[in-house]
């Protein structure tokens, strides 16, 4: 009896150190979450404001040494030395030092800094307000030798033109507007001769100071009523249309002037 | 000595001296005139008697809106808007302000007055030139009151002729066929109206099918095709008097009788031992003359307006063509050389163009070509048009279009449509009823 006693007893105690002893493994873990990040949303800018990585930096110089050797591998431009434009009055330490600049720019060394994008403020840099002046100085010359060339040329010719008459784009400028006052009466007979001549005298401002059909015996004549309308319709146009696109110089040339109104080829299409 | 040594010194100064400079127009622009219509002056007693006599409120200006509608509806002319206008009609009339009319674009002015004269109605009507500042024409009419309407239109005439140099059509009637019910079982009647629509009048009852009513180009006078007993029939009708003949009974298919320029004979086509041939009858002795003698079938003809030619419709090709012939019939020579079927040409009251209806890849087309069958242009395009009528200027042309039925056969309608030389201005032309196979009369105040 005490021996079953025994036994038990000690059986009991073997699960009471088993269970003590497993408990703990079977236990649960507790979840592990995440920490929260908080993010900040903000606006990308068109450049970076983080500096350059030390490594970072280390390449990018490497790469620029390698491009000014790939520069000096070019042949060195000329040296051309700077004519002084012998028009331009200035004084001599300046102009010294506007050469020094341009010089210096045509460096290849410094190609290295054109190739990089010259903004406008960097042109500004360079902007030297004795150069502009030399530079209007030097305009102004060029203006007044061109004009006297151009004097020249039209004493030379004034004549020929003179017997021309309107130059291709002042017949132009007139054509067109006219074309656009004159309302082509549309029941002409196309196939009779629908030529108006109409000679003027002009203003000087363009206006019509006296208008003259040259075929006025025509409007008269039996079966030459249609004459009458298409002359009508000349008169209107350039009335309409005065004054006159007429050129602004050589009034003697222009005072007298004959449009010869031709309706056929408008009609026959 | 000495003399002549100065004449020969004088001869040596040199002088300015210029050529003329010549510039040549030669295009100019399309656009229709601005043209102001000042409604006509009218005094009180006057107003007062139309207004009994016409139930008019104002006759100046309703007769100043007939020219206005009419110069609007021809396309070559902009009337402006009366609101615009800054003279009052009765000075206007009297002596116009140049520069008012001038600040509102006017390129022209129209200005009247109307006055009730021993129970008749006188109008006067001054046309002027706003640019160069006088008048161009000043002319009176003295008619019944109830011929207003067409005292507006002859000053149209009028006004037209003076400004584009061609006669007017204003003053003008166009007969067609009135057509009513559904297309299964149409009642076709003859109707008459004026050229803008106004003073419609039906000249048949409808019980006989009415077709091709054609003006003679001299007087009032309307042949027409019906069908009386079945067997078609030429009818002349008076449209002053109102009086109808019978021309005759013609055997088979009978086509489309038109007047010759004399108004003296009938064309027509008829088919006669069963080939339908090209024939003329005299109206005064009714002797009948065969014109074109071929196997193929010859329709449509027209003369051109000195009748020494005949323009006709004919398949002797193989394909329906136009061809253009001798008025005996002698010399036929093909004209028509495009893609497709042409027929109905019609000769231009001025000689130069033919008229004509073109069925091409399905759809019917409008034209014009010279009468020796080069510049073929194609005015109008749609699903069903045909039969042009000339204006009796030769500028415009009426035509009538039918519209498509529907799946249940609905929506069919047929109307008078007209378009003029250049193929821009086209418009409808208002009819109460539906409307075929149009005729444009000639001149009435010719």
């Amino acid at each position: 009896m005490n021996r079953s006693i025994i036994i038990s007893s000690v059986l009991h105690l073997v699960l009471i150190m088993i269970t003590a002893l497993s408990l703990p493994f079977l236990a649960k873990k507790p979840i592990d979450l995440p920490p929260i990040v908080s993010v900040e949303l903000i606006q990308i800018t068109d450049k970076t404001n983080i500096p350059f990585a030390p490594k970072a930096k280390k390449i990018i110089e490497k790469i620029k040494e390698k491009e000014k050797k790939l520069v000096s591998e070019q042949a060195p431009p000329k040296k051309v030395k700077k004519i002084k434009p012998d028009s331009v009055p200035m004084p001599d330490d300046k102009v010294k030092k506007v050469e020094k600049i341009k010089e210096d720019k045509q460096n290849p060394e410094k190609i290295d800094d054109e190739v990089k994008q010259v903004s406008e403020f960097e042109k500004k840099e360079l902007f030297d307000p004795n150069n502009i002046a030399a530079l209007i100085d030097k305009s102004k010359i060029e203006t007044s030798e061109t004009s006297k060339k151009t004097d020249k040329i039209t004493q030379d010719q004034q004549k020929s033109i003179e017997s021309i008459g309107l130059s291709l784009s002042e017949e132009d400028a007139l054509k067109a507007q006219i074309f656009g006052c004159w309302s082509i009466p549309l029941g002409l007979p196309y196939n009779e001769n629908l030529l108006v001549r109409i000679k003027l005298q002009l203003n000087p401002d363009g206006t019509i100071s006296q208008s003259e059909i040259l075929d006025h015996v025509r409007m008269n004549k039996p079966g030459q009523g249609f004459y009458k309308v298409l002359a009508e319709s000349a008169l209107r146009a350039i009335k309409l249309c005065q004054p006159l696109r007429v050129p602004t110089t050589g009034y003697e040339r222009w005072k007298e002037l004959q449009l010869n109104f031709d309706a056929r080829e408008m009609l026959e299409g | 000595m000495n003399k002549y040594l100065t004449l020969f010194l004088i001869l040596l100064i040199p002088t300015n001296s210029f050529a003329l400079i010549e510039v040549d127009i030669t295009r100019g622009n399309l656009n229709p005139l601005p043209i102001a219509v000042s409604p006509l002056s009218i005094d009180n007693e006057s107003k007062q008697n139309f207004e009994k006599i016409l139930k008019k409120k104002n006759i100046g200006s309703e007769i100043s809106l007939v020219i206005e509608n009419n110069l609007k509806i021809s396309g070559l002319f902009n009337p402006l808007n009366k609101d615009a206008f800054l003279q009052a009609p009765d000075i206007a009339n009297l002596k116009p302000r140049f520069e008012d009319w001038n600040l509102i674009k006017a390129q022209a002015l129209i200005t009247g007055k109307v006055s009730f004269v021993n129970e008749k109605l006188r109008v006067e009507f001054r046309l002027w030139d706003v640019l160069a500042g006088k008048e161009m024409m000043a002319l009176a009419f003295t008619t019944v009151p109830n011929n207003w309407r067409r005292v507006g239109h002859i000053i149209t005439d009028k006004v037209y002729e003076r400004l584009t140099g061609e006669k007017g059509y204003f003053d003008t009637r166009i007969i067609y066929v009135a057509e009513e019910g559904p297309k299964t079982k149409r009642i076709k009647k003859l109707a008459i109206m004026d050229q803008d629509g106004a003073n419609n009048k039906f000249l048949t009852l409808g019980n006989e099918l009415v077709l091709t009513p054609r003006f003679n180009p001299t007087s009032q006078m309307v042949t027409y095709l019906s069908y009386f007993r079945n067997l078609p029939r030429v009818y002349l009708l008076d449209i002053e008097t109102g009086i109808q003949e019978v021309v005759g009974d013609f055997p088979g298919m009978t086509f489309a009788p038109r007047f010759s320029p004399d108004g003296k004979k009938i064309i027509m086509s008829f088919a006669k031992d069963g080939n339908s041939e090209i024939y003329t009858m005299d109206l005064e002795n009714r002797i009948v003359e065969k014109i074109t003698n071929h196997p193929s079938i010859d329709t449509s003809p027209s003369y051109s307006p000195d009748g020494k030619y005949i323009c006709f419709n004919s398949d002797r090709s193989g394909y329906q063509q136009i061809y253009v012939m001798k008025s005996d019939g002698s010399n036929v020579k093909r004209i028509s050389f495009g893609k497709g079927l042409y027929g109905t040409p019609v000769w231009s009251p001025r000689g130069d163009l033919i008229a004509f209806t073109k069925l091409h890849k399905g759809k019917f087309y409008i034209g014009v070509m010279r009468t020796d069958g080069k510049g073929e242009r194609l005015l109008t395009e749609n699903f069903y048009q045909e039969a042009p009528s000339w204006s009796p200027n030769g500028r415009v042309l009426i035509f009538y279009r039918e519209t498509k039925t529907d799946t249940k056969g609905e929506g069919f309608s047929a109307k008078l449509w007209s378009i003029d030389l250049t193929g821009y201005n086209e418009r409808l032309v208002n009819t109460p009823t539906d409307a075929s196979d149009p005729s444009w009369s000639s001149l009435l105040s010719n």
